[in-house]
C-alpha cells in the first residue's frame, strides 16, 4: 500500500512544536557572533525631495558604529542596461525588470517616492540602540505632491520620474471586442484593492562577509535566486556568496528572492567590515514589505437573455508602486487568466502599469490569477442579475465542459484537465444551495434585520508557470540506510519535508522516519528555484520522484552484482524496503546492503526536472454571509469548497493549504485595505488599523474533495498553495452583495466593510 | 524570575520587555515579536500562570514571577503537553512563527475554560494572529486538547 | 517597537507611590497593567522620563460590596472584573463590559484603573462607569477626594486627576433599575468600538462618540418624559461630534449610534 494520499502528520512539527522555529532573528551561530545590528532611516513622506542628511548627532550616540547613505554605496556595480537586441523592456515579451529611468536605488539618492523608502541605515553594537539613534539621524526634506491612486498617476499632473515623461511604464490597454449579437451588455469600473501579505515574521536579513566570501541569511521563499540578485547586484561571480533560507515565517509571494533593504544590508556587511543582522518591526513592514493587489479593473460582458456569454473584455490598470518590482509582470498572469473557467468566444483583455507614491507591489498569494478571478465573477454575477437569472445557472451555463479538454482560451492559455461543472455541482450539493435559497427568500420575505446572501464563484488558475525553469533534486541513499534529499524547493509553511520523504517511502521502500530533506543552502544546494506559484509539488516533487528513479536503478544494478543474479529479475519491494530476487523469497539485501556495495559515490542522482507545464487547478466556492441591514455588519456564516489540483500526495497538507487560502482570500473581500491618504501617508500602518483577519471572523471550512489528476507528470500534481485564496475572494464579495440584492443592490467594492455595505444599502433605498 | 522552573537573574535596561528578556538574557527563542502594536500575540508567555503578550510587559513588571514559554511546556521526560500534540495531530501549524503564542495562549484558554466550544475558543485566540493556516486546524487541535471531537474532515 | 529610555521606580505602598511620582515631576507617569500606556511608548507617542511601577500594589486590586456600593480597586485586572461572581450579581453590566476589552491576554494585564486614566474615547470601560454614574477616588499628595463620573473625563486623553495623582478606587452604587446592555460595534472582535453602548436602566452612555465617553442626555430625557425606547434612540446623536476615521464618518456613527441605543435599551428592558 502506497503511503501516498494518505493522512500523514508533519515531521516538521516536534521541532517547531517544543524547541520552536530557528528564524533570522533566532541564529546564534558563530559567524554572527559580535553581529551588529541595523536600523533603517526610512521616509515619512510620500514624495519629497531629500535636500540634505545630517548624521552627527546620530553618530554620537551610544553604541552608533556607522550612518550610512547613498553617498556611501560607491563599491558597487551600477545596475546593468537591459540586453542587447531583447524586447524593450515593458513589453508584453519582457515585462521585468524596467530599470532605466524608472531604476529603484537601494538607499534613495535625491528623491523619496513612498514612505517607508529606506533612506539611510544606522548600524548599532546593540538593538535598542538602533531605534534610538536612527532617530537622531535629521533628514530635510522639500515635501512634493503626491500621486495616490490610478486615476491621479493617469493623469501625469506630477510625475514620479520626470525623466520619463508619464507615470505609465506599461501600456497594453485593451482594445474594443465584438459585443454585436449581444441583446445584454453590463459594464462596471471595479477595484481591486491593495493589501498587505503581513506573514507573521516580517522580513529579516544576517550577512557577513569573510575570506571574499559572503554569506547571508534571509527570510526568503528562493535562497538560489536570491544568490543570483546579490552576484548582480555586487558583480560577483554567485560561488562567493552563499544564501542561507532558515525557518521562514510565511511569505506568501511577498519573500520570493529578496529586496533592496535585504541587499543594502549585505552591502553594508563588507562596507564596514562587520557581521550584521537586520529584523524589521512590523510598521516598518506594513509599508517596507511589498503589497499585493491593487488593479483597477473595467469590466465589460455580453450575452443572450437566456445566459450565454458571448464576449468578455477586461481592462486593467496595475497600480505598481513607486517602484515596478513584479507589479509590472503580475497584470500579464491577470490578463491571460481573464476568461476564467468559461467557454467564451470572444475575449479582449489589456492592461496598463502606473507609479504612484505607495509601497512597491509585488506577488501576493495567486499574484495576478485572484484578480482575474475576481473581475470575471463580478462579470458574471452583474450578467445574472441584469438577466434575472440565478448566478449558478449562468455558470452552469458558461463553463468549460469536460469534454473540451484540453481548452484553449482566446487569452492564449491552455487549460490541460479540468472537470468545472462538476466542481460546481459538487459545491453547491454540498452547501446545500437549493435549502440556502429557500432560506434567503423567507427572510426576504419576512424582510429580516439579518439577511443571508449567497456567493457562488468558479475559478481556474494557472500553477507553475514557470515550469521550464523547473525545479532541482539529489536523493542519497547511505550505507547506513538513511536517505537525504536536498531538494531546491523552499518550504516556509507547505510541508515539503514531509511530502518529499513520503515520495522516497513510496518509491524506495525507506520508511519516512529514515528520510532527511534538506533545502535552502546554497552551499549544499547550488541549483534551485525555490517556493512560489504553487509549483514546488508538481515540480520539486516530481523532481524528488525521478531522482528515486535513479537511485532505484543504479541500486538494482549494484544489488544484481551482489545476489548474482540478473538486473531483470531484481524486485524492490517498496513495502519491506528488500531487494529481491524474483522466484527466491529467502534472497534479500537492504538499502544498507546496497548503498554499501556501491563505491566511491555512493548511491545518488541529481535531476533538474525541466519537462513538466503549468497546470490549471479549478474549483467553486460557496461562501454564505449574513449582513445586518441596519448596520452593514457581515458575518461569513460558511465557506464550502471544492478545490481540485490533481492527485493529492497528503490530505492533512492540501487541506492546510486550502483552509489557509481561504482564510486570506475571505480577508480581501471582508475586511482588508491598505489605505493611503492623498499626500500618500498610509492610514493602516499598524496591526492595530490594518485589520488582518483573526479566528473570530471566520468559521470553519466545509472541504469537498475533488481529484482530476494532471497528466504531465507521474504525481498528477497541479499546485494547491494559491486555489484557496483565488476562489475564495469573489465567492465572499459575491455573498455580501448578494444579501442585499433585493434592496437594489448591485456591486460593494472590496472590503466589504460594515460603512461601505451600509452606504450601498442607503443609496439603493434612497434611489427607489 | 523563575522561567521555566528555573530562576533567570539579570542586569537589563530599564526598558527591556520582558520578550527581549527571554529571548536575548534567557537565550529562549522559540517566543516570537510579530508586531508591535500588541495586537498578533506570537510574543504570547504564561506569566503565573495567564496568558500575556510578553512585548507589553517590562521585564521589570516579572521580576520575581514565574514566566512559562513554550520551551517549557513539555514534560521533563520530553513528552510533548496535550495542547502540543494536538497542534501535531491537527496540523495546527505551518511556517511556526505564530505557533509559540498560539500554543501558550491555548494552555490559557483551557486553563480558564476547560471544555470550550467552538465560538469560545475562536473568541479566545482573537489577540492571536496567524497567516498560514486559517485557524481552521488550531481550532481544532485546542478542542482536541480538551478531550472534544469537532467538525468533519473532507468528505 | 522599544520605548525611549527612562528610569523604573517600583512602589510597595500607595505612598510610595505617590512619593515616587511627586520626584518625577512632570514626565513620571503611574505603570499599571501597561497596556494603554506600553502601546503608546513603544510607538514613542509617549516619552515619559519616569515610570512609577504600581503594580504590585494588591491592596489596590478587589472587589468589595460596600452595602450601598461596590468598591473596585483601581488596579483589578480585566480578567477580574469579567470572572467576579460579585459583580457578575450586582454590575453585570461592568463584568461583561470588561470581558470584551482587548483580548484575554489584554485582559489578564489591563486594569480598570489604567483604562479609565488613559482616558481614550474609544475604550469600553469608561462609558460604563459613566453610565453607571460612578464616583473614582484619587489619592495625591494633599490627600484623597472623589470625583464623579461625569467630571472626570475632560477630553481625548485628558482626565480631572492632577499630575502626581493616582486614582485608588471606583465606587459604584448598586443600580436601582436591574435592566443592562452593552453593545460594541466593531469590524473585527479584537478591534476598538467604532461605537459602543452603554445602558443601565434608562443611563445610556455611549463609546466612541466624541472626544470623551458621553451620556446620551437626549435619549434620557426623551425616556424621562415617557418616549418609547425606539423613538427614544432616534436621538442617540444629538448633542455629539462624533470622531471620523477609516472605519467610518460622521453619519456613519452617527446612524449606528441611533441603531445600537435602540437594540441596547430593548435588551436592557428584556433583563429587568
Amino acid at each position: 500500500m502506497s503511503i501516498l494520499g494518505t493522512r500523514v502528520v508533519r515531521t516538521e512539527d516536534p521541532r517547531l512544536l517544543t524547541a520552536g522555529g530557528t528564524y533570522v532573528d533566532d541564529l546564534r551561530v558563530p559567524e554572527l557572533a559580535g553581529a551588529a545590528r541595523v536600523t533603517f532611516v526610512r521616509s515619512p513622506f510620500g514624495h519629497a525631495m531629500i535636500t540634505g542628511i545630517d548624521a552627527s548627532a546620530a553618530l554620537a550616540a551610544p553604541g552608533v558604529v556607522a550612518v550610512l547613505t547613498f553617498q556611501d554605496i560607491n563599491d558597487i556595480p551600477p545596475p546593468p542596461p537591459p540586453p542587447e537586441g531583447g524586447p524593450p523592456p515593458g513589453s508584453e515579451a519582457a515585462p521585468l525588470p524596467l530599470g532605466g529611468v524608472w531604476q529603484e536605488p537601494l538607499l534613495a539618492v535625491d528623491r523619496v517616492r513612498y514612505v517607508g523608502e529606506p533612506v539611510a541605515i544606522v548600524i548599532t553594537d546593540e538593538t535598542y540602540q538602533g531605534e534610538d539613534a536612527a532617530e537622531l539621524v535629521s533628514v530635510d526634506y522639500d515635501p512634493l505632491p503626491a500621486v495616490v491612486g490610478v486615476g491621479k498617476a493617469l493623469s501625469g499632473d506630477t510625475l514620479l520620474f520626470p525623466d520619463a515623461g508619464s507615470n505609465i511604464p506599461v501600456d497594453h490597454a485593451a482594445g474594443d471586442t465584438a459585443f454585436e449579437g449581444c441583446d445584454v451588455v453590463v459594464e462596471r469600473e471595479i477595484m481591486n484593492q491593495r493589501v498587505a501579505p503581513v506573514p507573521l515574521e516580517g522580513r529579516a536579513t544576517a550577512a557577513v562577509w569573510a575570506d571574499g566570501k559572503l554569506t547571508v541569511w534571509v527570510s526568503t521563499q528562493n535562497a538560489q535566486i536570491s544568490r543570483f540578485i546579490l552576484a548582480g547586484a555586487f558583480g560577483l561571480n554567485p560561488d562567493a556568496i552563499r544564501v542561507v533560507a532558515p525557518d521562514v515565517g510565511g511569505g506568501f509571494g511577498a519573500k520570493v528572492g529578496l529586496d533592496r533593504d535585504a541587499i543594502t544590508v549585505a552591502w553594508a556587511a563588507r562596507h564596514i567590515g562587520r557581521a550584521l543582522r537586520w529584523v524589521e518591526t512590523r510598521s516598518e513592514n506594513l509599508t517596507g514589505m511589498t503589497h499585493g493587489r491593487a488593479q483597477r479593473h473595467s469590466i465589460k460582458i455580453g450575452g443572450t437573455r437566456d445566459g450565454r456569454v458571448l464576449a468578455y473584455r477586461l481592462d486593467v490598470v496595475q497600480d505598481t508602486g513607486a517602484y515596478s518590482r513584479m507589479g509590472g509582470f503580475l497584470p500579464t498572469l491577470t490578463n491571460l487568466m481573464a476568461a476564467g473557467p468559461y467557454d467564451i468566444a470572444h475575449v479582449e483583455a489589456g492592461y496598463r502599469v502606473v507609479v504612484t507614491n505607495t509601497t512597491p507591489i509585488s506577488a501576493y498569494r495567486g499574484a495576478g490569477r485572484p484578480e482575474a478571478t475576481a473581475a470575471i465573477e463580478r462579470a458574471m454575477d452583474l450578467f445574472a442579475a441584469e438577466i434575472g437569472m440565478d448566478p449558478a445557472a449562468v455558470r452552469r451555463k458558461n463553463l468549460v465542459p469536460s469534454d473540451k479538454f484540453p481548452y484553449q482560451t482566446p487569452c492564449g492559455a491552455t487549460y490541460d484537465t479540468g472537470d468545472y461543472i462538476g466542481a460546481l455541482d459538487k459545491v453547491l450539493a454540498g452547501a446545500g444551495y437549493d435549502e440556502l435559497r429557500a432560506e434567503q427568500a423567507r427572510r426576504r420575505e419576512r424582510g429580516d434585520v439579518v439577511q443571508l446572501g449567497i456567493g457562488v464563484a468558479s475559478y481556474v488558475e494557472i500553477t507553475a508557470a514557470d515550469a521550464d525553469g523547473g525545479e532541482t533534486a539529489r536523493v542519497e541513499v547511505h550505507d547506513d540506510g538513511t536517505a537525504m534529499v536536498y531538494t531546491g524547493s523552499s518550504a516556509h509553511g507547505q510541508g515539503h519535508h514531509t511530502a518529499w520523504a513520503m515520495i522516497v517511502e513510496a518509491d524506495l521502500g525507506i520508511p519516512m522516519a529514515k528520510v532527511t530533506v534538506k533545502h535552502g543552502d546554497t552551499d549544499e544546494i547550488p541549483l534551485g528555484t525555490g517556493t512560489y506559484g504553487s509549483r514546488s509539488l508538481q515540480l520539486g516533487g516530481v523532481a524528488v520522484h525521478r531522482a528515486n528513479l535513479e537511485v532505484k536503478e543504479q541500486a538494482r544494478k549494484l544489488a544484481a552484482e551482489m545476489m548474482e543474479a540478473s538486473e531483470a529479475d531484481l524486485e524492490l519491494n517498496t513495502d519491506s524496503g528488500l531487494w529481491q530476487v524474483r522466484g527466491d523469497p529467502g534472497s534479500s539485501r537492504t538499502w544498507a546492503d546496497v548503498a554499501s556495495h556501491a563505491g566511491a559515490e555512493g548511491l545518488t542522482a541529481f535531476v533538474h526536472y525541466t519537462d513538466g507545464a503549468p497546470t490549471f487547478p479549478f474549483g467553486s466556492h460557496v461562501a454564505v454571509a449574513e449582513v445586518d441591514t441596519e448596520t452593514g455588519k457581515v458575518t461569513l456564516v460558511r465557506h464550502v469548497t471544492v478545490d481540485d489540483a490533481g492527485t493529492v500526495l497528503n490530505p492533512v497538507l492540501t487541506e492546510g493549504q486550502r483552509h489557509g487560502g481561504i482564510a486570506q482570500g475571505v480577508a480581501q473581500a471582508l475586511l482588508e485595505e491598505m489605505i493611503y491618504d492623498a499626500d500618500g501617508n498610509p492610514l493602516t500602518g499598524t496591526l492595530a488599523d490594518y485589520a488582518a483577519i483573526s479566528a473570530t471572523e471566520l468559521p470553519s471550512f466545509e472541504l469537498l474533495v475533488s481529484e482530476t489528476p494532471a497528466t504531465i507528470n507521474p504525481l498528477g500534481a497541479k499546485g494547491i498553495g494559491e486555489a484557496g485564496t483565488i476562489g475564495a475572494t469573489p465567492a465572499m464579495q459575491s455573498a455580501v452583495i448578494d444579501a442585499v440584492s433585493h434592496l437594489g443592490v448591485r456591486h460593494i467594492d472590496m472590503p466589504t466593510t460594515p460603512a461601505r455595505v451600509w452606504a450601498a444599502i442607503s443609496e439603493a433605498r434612497n434611489s427607489q | 524570575m523563575t522561567v521555566n522552573g528555573s530562576a533567570v537573574t539579570a542586569e537589563v535596561a530599564d526598558r527591556t520587555l520582558l520578550v527581549h528578556f527571554l529571548r536575548d538574557v534567557a537565550g529562549l527563542t522559540a517566543t516570537n515579536i510579530g508586531c508591535d502594536t500588541t495586537s498578533c500575540g506570537a510574543c504570547t508567555v504564561l506569566l503565573d500562570g495567564q496568558s500575556v503578550k510578553s512585548c507589553t510587559v517590562l521585564a521589570a513588571q516579572a521580576e520575581g514571577r514565574e514566566v512559562t514559554t513554550l520551551e517549557g511546556l513539555a514534560a521533563a521526560g520530553g513528552e510533548m503537553h496535550p495542547v502540543q500534540q494536538a497542534f501535531h495531530a491537527e496540523h495546527g501549524l505551518q511556517c511556526g512563527f505564530c505557533t509559540p503564542g498560539m500554543v501558550m495562549a491555548a494552555v490559557s484558554l483551557l486553563a480558564e475554560n476547560p471544555h470550550p466550544t467552538e465560538e469560545q475558543v475562536r473568541t479566545g485566540l482573537e489577540g492571536n494572529l496567524c497567516r498560514c493556516t486559517g485557524y481552521h486546524n488550531i481550532v481544532r487541535a485546542v478542542l482536541a486538547a480538551s478531550g472534544q471531537a469537532e467538525g468533519q474532515d473532507s468528505q | 517597537m522599544i520605548p525611549a529610555a527612562f528610569t523604573y521606580k517600583r512602589a510597595w505602598s500607595v505612598d510610595e507611590a505617590l512619593d515616587l511620582a511627586a520626584q518625577g515631576g512632570e514626565d513620571a507617569k503611574f505603570l499599571a497593567g501597561g497596556h494603554s500606556l506600553l502601546p503608546l511608548m513603544k510607538l514613542r507617542l509617549a516619552v515619559p522620563e519616569t515610570l512609577v511601577d504600581i503594580g504590585r500594589l494588591a491592596e489596590l486590586s478587589s472587589v468589595r460590596d460596600e452595602g450601598s456600593y461596590i468598591a473596585v480597586g483601581a488596579l483589578t485586572t480585566h480578567h477580574d472584573l469579567a470572572t467576579s461572581g460579585l459583580l457578575g450579581q450586582e454590575l453585570p453590566l461592568l463584568a461583561h463590559a470588561a470581558g470584551e476589552v482587548g483580548d484575554p491576554q489584554v485582559r489578564h494585564r489591563g486594569t480598570i484603573g489604567g483604562s479609565l486614566v488613559h482616558a481614550d474615547p474609544a475604550a469600553d470601560l469608561p462609558a460604563v462607569i459613566l453610565a453607571l454614574d460612578a464616583t473614582l477616588v484619587a489619592r495625591g499628595p494633599g490627600g484623597s477626594r472623589e470625583i464623579a463620573a461625569a467630571d472626570f473625563f475632560h477630553g481625548l486623553f485628558e482626565t480631572a486627576l492632577a499630575p502626581g495623582e493616582l486614582l485608588t478606587e471606583i465606587r459604584i452604587p448598586k443600580p436601582a433599575q436591574a435592566g443592562w446592555a452593552f453593545q460594541k460595534f466593531t469590524k473585527r472582535a479584537i478591534d476598538w468600538a467604532i461605537v459602543g453602548v452603554a445602558v443601565q436602566g434608562d443611563a445610556v452612555a455611549l463609546v466612541n462618540m466624541g472626544q470623551t465617553p458621553v451620556r446620551a442626555a437626549a435619549v434620557e430625557q426623551a425616556l424621562a418624559s415617557g418616549a418609547a425606547p425606539d423613538a427614544a434612540a432616534a436621538h442617540a446623536a444629538d448633542g455629539t461630534s462624533a470622531p471620523e476615521d477609516i472605519n467610518a464618518d460622521r453619519g456613519y456613527r452617527e446612524h449606528l449610534a441611533r441603531v445600537l441605543v435602540g437594540r441596547a435599551l430593548a435588551e436592557s428592558r428584556s433583563r429587568s
